[in-house]
């Protein structure tokens, strides 16, 4: 018993530098996703956030039809690269909301004339209460939303060119 | 001359201030009742900030922390008690958000861990209590 005893440091000491380099290997995923996903989108109305564009409640994403909630901010750089992307999905036939994220609607509006608007409807978040009540972590973030009102999928970051097809996937799969 | 400068920099401010949204009401601004600030803090603090995910936010300046502060502040004041306020944001962010641990098993090893290393603590005194009675 007392000579295993004496191992016991050793063992200890390989078991902690065990877990590190396991540690060291892992993917570090920092994204936080939301846990609503799967779930009923939270109730809101907010105000237009664009002089050309109607406000936003969540009882109009819950339509029939699935639709993309978009979220962004004019002040937000990754929206602008993302911009583009959002124009091609339009294009393919998906209909897409906003919501505007710490926003005031003249920068809204030089955003949107500057990188195009393929919004039907943009809401004006300017306390980001909507953003945390969806669980949202960062502008810009996409939701794809099924025609019952619930939350299908969370997309983080900008809609890269490649990620189009799996968006317009996530679309028709929310039919 | 001093009046002069004095005047530029009042102007300047609201024109630096211009593109920035001003920062939501209680962000920065304690509750009038100090009891119910006492409570609100005492929740900031263990609430982790989302885009600066080491800090607290409480110890934060990002706007979203700033926000997150205003609304666990109003909220605490119309009568919400913080573990609901608590409970609310996992729903949200998952148990990841809050710095408090709470009951679920894989947190278990850490409650027993101060139960384990008193029980080894006995272990180790009793055979020397038994080693210096048998001279």
């Amino acid at each position: 018993m007392r000579k295993l005893l004496i191992w016991l440091p050793l063992a200890l000491f390989l078991a902690f530098i065990g877990l590190f380099t396991s540690g060291l290997f892992q993917p570090d995923d920092r994204i936080i996703h939301s846990r609503l996903v799967g779930q009923p989108l939270p109730a809101f109305t907010l105000p237009a956030a664009a002089s050309d564009r109607p406000p936003l409640a969540s009882s109009q994403l819950a339509a029939g039809q699935p639709r993309l909630l978009n979220i962004f901010a004019s002040w937000c750089v990754p929206c602008i690269a993302e911009a583009p992307q959002l124009e091609a999905l339009k294009a393919a036939g998906a209909q897409i909301d906003a919501i505007a994220i710490r926003d005031a609607r003249p920068d809204v509006d030089a955003f949107l004339k500057r990188n195009g608007n393929p919004y039907a409807r943009i809401g004006l978040d300017a306390r980001s209460e909507v953003q945390i009540a969806l669980g949202s972590s960062g502008v810009p973030e996409t939701f794809v939303i099924d025609g019952k009102g619930r939350i299908a999928y969370q997309h983080i970051g900008e809609i890269r060119a490649d990620d189009v097809p799996m968006i317009l996937d996530r679309l028709r799969a929310a039919q | 001359m001093k009046l002069i400068l004095l005047l530029f920099a009042l102007i300047a401010t609201p024109l630096a201030a211009q593109t920035a949204l001003p920062p939501a009401p209680y962000a920065d601004r304690q509750l009038a009742d100090p009891a119910l600030e006492r409570k609100a803090k005492a929740l900031m603090e263990t609430i982790r900030c989302l885009t600066c995910q080491s800090q607290s936010i409480a110890d934060s300046n990002a706007s979203m922390a700033g926000d997150m502060r205003s609304q666990i502040r109003e909220r605490i004041m119309a009568g919400e008690q913080p573990e609901s306020i608590r409970a609310w944001l996992i729903a949200r962010y998952g148990d990841w958000v809050s710095y408090e641990p709470t009951a679920a098993p894989i947190l278990w090893p850490l409650w027993a861990a101060p139960l384990v290393l008193l029980g080894l603590g006995v272990l180790l005194l009793r055979g020397r209590i038994k080693r210096k009675a048998r001279p």
